[in-house]
């Protein structure tokens, strides 16, 4: 039995220690939002915040987030997430939405380090999160419209 | 059950479950369409097995779900579908929510396809009449049943945001209220819809979508997320080359890794079963598998552009031909000729493919992104022997699709039931494509070839246009051949065959090849091609004329009004013809697909690696009545990264029939730096809505060509852009 912190809670699994964390959110702890893209690091839809820094679960195995915090979509809370939140509602930048669970955790993890990102900074940042319905537009727009609620900048 | 059903979109709720509902909630008014023996179907009095025959349900506590026929593949269907019934039934869109229709040709087909499919930009298009009279026969319904309730003439009701009034009597009441007994009201045999200035939803400029809070918390449910009680999950070992088949297989050291239960063989190959994916995936890398690759297709990418390019000077079988375009570029002052490449394509959408089948000894239950519902539901009842309406689908979310969720013999869920098939049934099963299968597993947009030659007089008018394309078909051989109309496959020339310029005598051939890479239709499909060769060489022949490639172009469509009105508003919102910082030009291109115009102007610059880099897209569309503009804006800023991104960076390319790329790093998406600015300029309509899914793909790629060609003189033939600069 392995026990990591998800979403600020203990859980225990049962799973070899090379498992990624991606299959062990979900297919162990149906904790779906955070998604299978590429398995290589390439897409960015597995994205979830360990020790509140951006990674990709799907090349992270679960031995090495056993003393830290890990927090997906469904845990991810704060001023951030909320602002990035509301703004990807308000200007519905989702469209198949597949990619959205990954696109949130990167931004939020962007706007809490600097709530008044530049467009090389968001770039930067959400390089690594593809959009096959390329949704870049309005992913960008909502990072400033998120920043903006934040105050300030 | 075993899924989270979402409480915004009701998604999957199985018959069984609704049947429940419908119980629990008494006489909900469900509202259908007569059938043919003018029987009116109830969901809440129905004996024997539910037959939905209907788009609307209003529960008593005023919600109003709407039933969608169309998967939601991120295109804004649901919303679109809602839209249009929830505006001519007066609701409140804030109690508007959506569930995936179960799969049945009679009650839920695409009226313009015949199957029950969500493809060529078609939803909104064939839905219109169709959920605008549903919509109207509800509210007509709920009307009567408060005349009747209140003793009021119904001339007298008004009908408002999900209330009922009569203002005469100060009497109310919401939907929910009035439901039971709207239920037991005649169905009126016609209703009269709305004048458009009286729509309140249609129209509006941003109506939000309705999968837009259960897409950005986690709870949206796709395929991937189905887990359901003892389910394994399976992937298929695939042969390394098209048509290989597997001569013997060992399966005794992927047997050995911990989760691994089963290991099968199955048409498409060997599959390996275990408890989650990664026991899955271990398993599959043990696999020993010896495969018969006598029958595979063994060329090369590079010896099929030289075949096809062989092919190119030989006329073919005539798709058009209007008047003598061979004389007619004899006699030109001056030819101009190119020939273009273009590579295989793969869609991969972001969720890769997947598919949960639940078999039981007398019914089969599938869950899927489908595109096809009942096309899936013939393959898998064909596939595991049972009559198809013994299996039932439901219709999830799709992550995606680009086309690659519809295909003529429904591949993924005939995988999916021929390995529940495989262990008898004794666990569900969720068949999951890694990025690697995807990417290497065909169903490719066509490789093609085309030459145009085109003549111009010496007053610079194009007088003959001759057009030969050379390429796979994607219906023949497919259980949709009938489609091949005198040996065209309409896929392979569309926008060739209609282009849309007086060009004096027009020929257009095609040699449709025989190659063993299975190919499909792919997000504007023929357009994908015939748009860019056509609109790079219009501007070839503009450049060769001395004219402005706009100007040129608007000479030449003086009967093709929707054209010129997109081309005007696309290069005045642009500023054609306006100066611009060193280093930058403009590219223009118009296509129409799916009866869709869009004209788009790319401004480019030259990036440091000699790619184009580009900074801004003014985009022009007449899709008719745009139902939710926002969501056809939406889709025209997808359109163009779409488009962009694989005009830039993607194609599929064979070594000896090998694929040679495998996830993203090596079939390039786009990504965020590399997006242009967009903006979107809607053409005022009063015309039924078309499609805007696809069209907004086709333009931007010969757009972007023809501004590099501006900054670099040259002439991009040979797509991706970035192969030729690397």
């Amino acid at each position: 039995m392995t026990t990591i912190k998800v979403n600020g809670a203990p859980r225990e699994v049962d799973v070899d220690a090379n498992t990624p964390l991606l299959w062990v959110l979900r297919d162990e702890l149906r904790l779906t939002g955070t998604k299978y893209g590429c398995g290589v690091a390439q897409c960015g839809a597995c994205t979830v915040h360990i020790d509140g820094e951006a990674a990709r679960a799907c090349v992270t195995p679960v031995s090495a987030v056993r003393d830290r915090n890990v927090v997906t979509i469904e845990g991810v809370s704060g001023t951030a997430a909320q602002a990035v939140q509301d703004a990807w509602r308000r200007l519905d930048v989702v469209q198949c939405g597949y990619c959205q669970s990954g696109q949130i955790m990167s931004a939020v993890a962007l706007l809490t380090e600097r709530p008044h990102p530049s467009d090389d900074d968001i770039d930067a940042a959400m390089t690594g999160n593809v959009c096959r319905c390329v949704t870049y537009v309005r992913i960008r727009a909502a990072i400033k419209d998120a920043s903006r609620t934040l105050g300030g900048g | 059950m075993a899924i989270r059903s979402s409480a915004s979109l009701g998604l999957a709720l199985s018959r069984r479950r609704f049947l429940e509902a419908g119980a629990a909630v008494g006489a909900a008014l469900l509202i259908g369409f007569e059938l043919g023996d003018g029987r009116r179907v109830l969901a809440a009095t129905t004996d024997g097995p539910f037959a939905p025959n209907a788009f609307v349900r209003i529960a008593p506590d005023g919600t109003v779900t709407i039933i969608a026929k169309h998967v939601e593949l991120g295109q804004g269907s649901y919303t679109g579908l809602a839209t249009i019934l929830a505006e001519e039934l007066d609701a409140d869109w804030s109690q508007v929510t959506v569930e995936s229709a179960p799969a049945d040709v009679a009650l839920y087909k695409n009226l313009l396809v015949g199957a029950q499919l969500t493809g060529g930009s078609s939803a909104m298009a064939n839905s219109w009449d169709q959920l605008r009279n549903a919509g109207g026969v509800a509210r007509a319904m709920l009307v009567s049943a408060a005349s009747a309730e209140w003793g009021v003439p119904a001339s007298g009701i008004t009908v408002e945001r999900g209330v009922v009034q009569h203002a005469a009597s100060g009497r109310r009441a919401t939907f929910g209220v009035l439901a039971a007994k709207a239920a037991t009201m005649p169905v009126p045999a016609s209703v009269t819809l709305k004048e458009p200035k009286d729509w309140k939803l249609v129209g509006q400029q941003h109506l939000p979508r309705l999968d837009s809070k259960a897409k950005t918390d986690g709870s949206a449910q796709f395929t991937l997320d189905v887990y359901l009680p003892e389910m394994l999950t399976a992937l298929i070992a695939r042969p390394p080359r098209f048509g290989a088949t597997v001569r013997s297989f060992d399966a005794s050291a992927a047997l050995q890794v911990n989760g691994v239960t089963d290991v099968v063989e199955v048409p498409a190959g060997i599959a390996v079963l275990g408890r989650g994916f990664w026991a899955a995936r271990k398993g599959r890398a043990a696999l020993k598998i010896a495969w018969d690759e006598s029958a595979a297709e063994m060329r090369s990418s590079e010896a099929l552009f030289t075949a096809y390019t062989e092919l190119a000077r030989q006329p073919g079988t005539r798709a058009r031909r209007d008047g003598d375009p061979d004389a007619a570029i004899a006699g030109a002052a001056t030819v101009v000729e190119a020939v273009y490449e273009f590579p295989y394509l793969a869609h991969a959408p972001m969720e890769p493919l997947d598919c949960v089948v639940r078999l039981g000894a007398d019914a089969c239950e599938v869950w899927a992104g489908s595109q096809a519902q009942t096309i899936d539901q013939e393959t898998v009842a064909t596939v595991v022997g049972l009559p198809k309406e013994k299996v039932q689908i439901h219709t999830l979310l799709a992550g995606g699709s680009f086309g690659r969720r519809a295909t003529p013999n429904g591949d993924v869920a005939g995988e999916a039931a021929s390995i529940a098939k495989a262990i008898g049934g004794r666990q569900p099963v969720k068949l999951v494509w890694t990025r690697e299968d995807d990417i290497r597993g065909g169903r490719y947009r066509p490789l093609y070839v085309h030459r145009i030659r085109a003549g111009i007089d010496a007053s610079g008018r194009i007088v003959g246009w001759e057009h030969r394309i050379v390429g796979q078909s994607i219906f023949k051989g497919s259980a949709l051949e009938s489609r091949v109309k005198d040996g065209i496959d309409p896929t392979s020339v569309e926008g060739a065959t209609t282009l849309p310029y007086d060009v004096g005598s027009i020929g257009v051939d095609l040699h449709t090849t025989d190659v063993g890479v299975p190919v499909l239709w792919w997000r504007s499909v023929g357009s994908t091609h015939t748009a860019y060769s056509t609109e790079t060489f219009i501007d070839e022949l503009a450049h060769a004329a001395g004219r402005d490639p706009v100007e040129f172009r608007r000479a030449m469509l003086a009967k093709a009004p929707r054209h010129l009105a997109a081309l005007d508003l696309a290069t005045q919102k642009a500023g054609w013809g306006t100066a611009l910082p060193t280093g930058r030009a403009r590219g223009f291109a118009i296509h129409e697909s799916f009866k869709t115009v869009v004209a788009q102007v790319a401004e480019v610059s030259l990036g440091a690696d000699g790619r184009p880099k580009v900074e801004r897209v003014v985009c022009a569309v007449d899709c008719g009545i745009a139902i939710n503009p926002d969501v056809v804006r939406a889709q025209m800023e997808g359109s163009i990264g779409f488009g962009f991104g694989a005009a830039l960076h993607s194609e599929i390319t064979l070594v000896d029939g090998r694929v040679q790329q495998s996830n993203f790093n090596d079939y390039r998406p786009l990504r965020i730096e590399e997006m242009p600015a967009v903006e979107v300029y809607i053409v005022p309509s009063a015309s039924p809505p078309t499609g805007v899914g696809e069209p907004g793909v086709p333009p931007i790629a010969p757009a972007v060509a023809n501004a590099m060609f501006q900054l670099t003189g040259r002439r991009a033939r040979r797509l991706p852009f970035a192969r030729r600069t690397v």
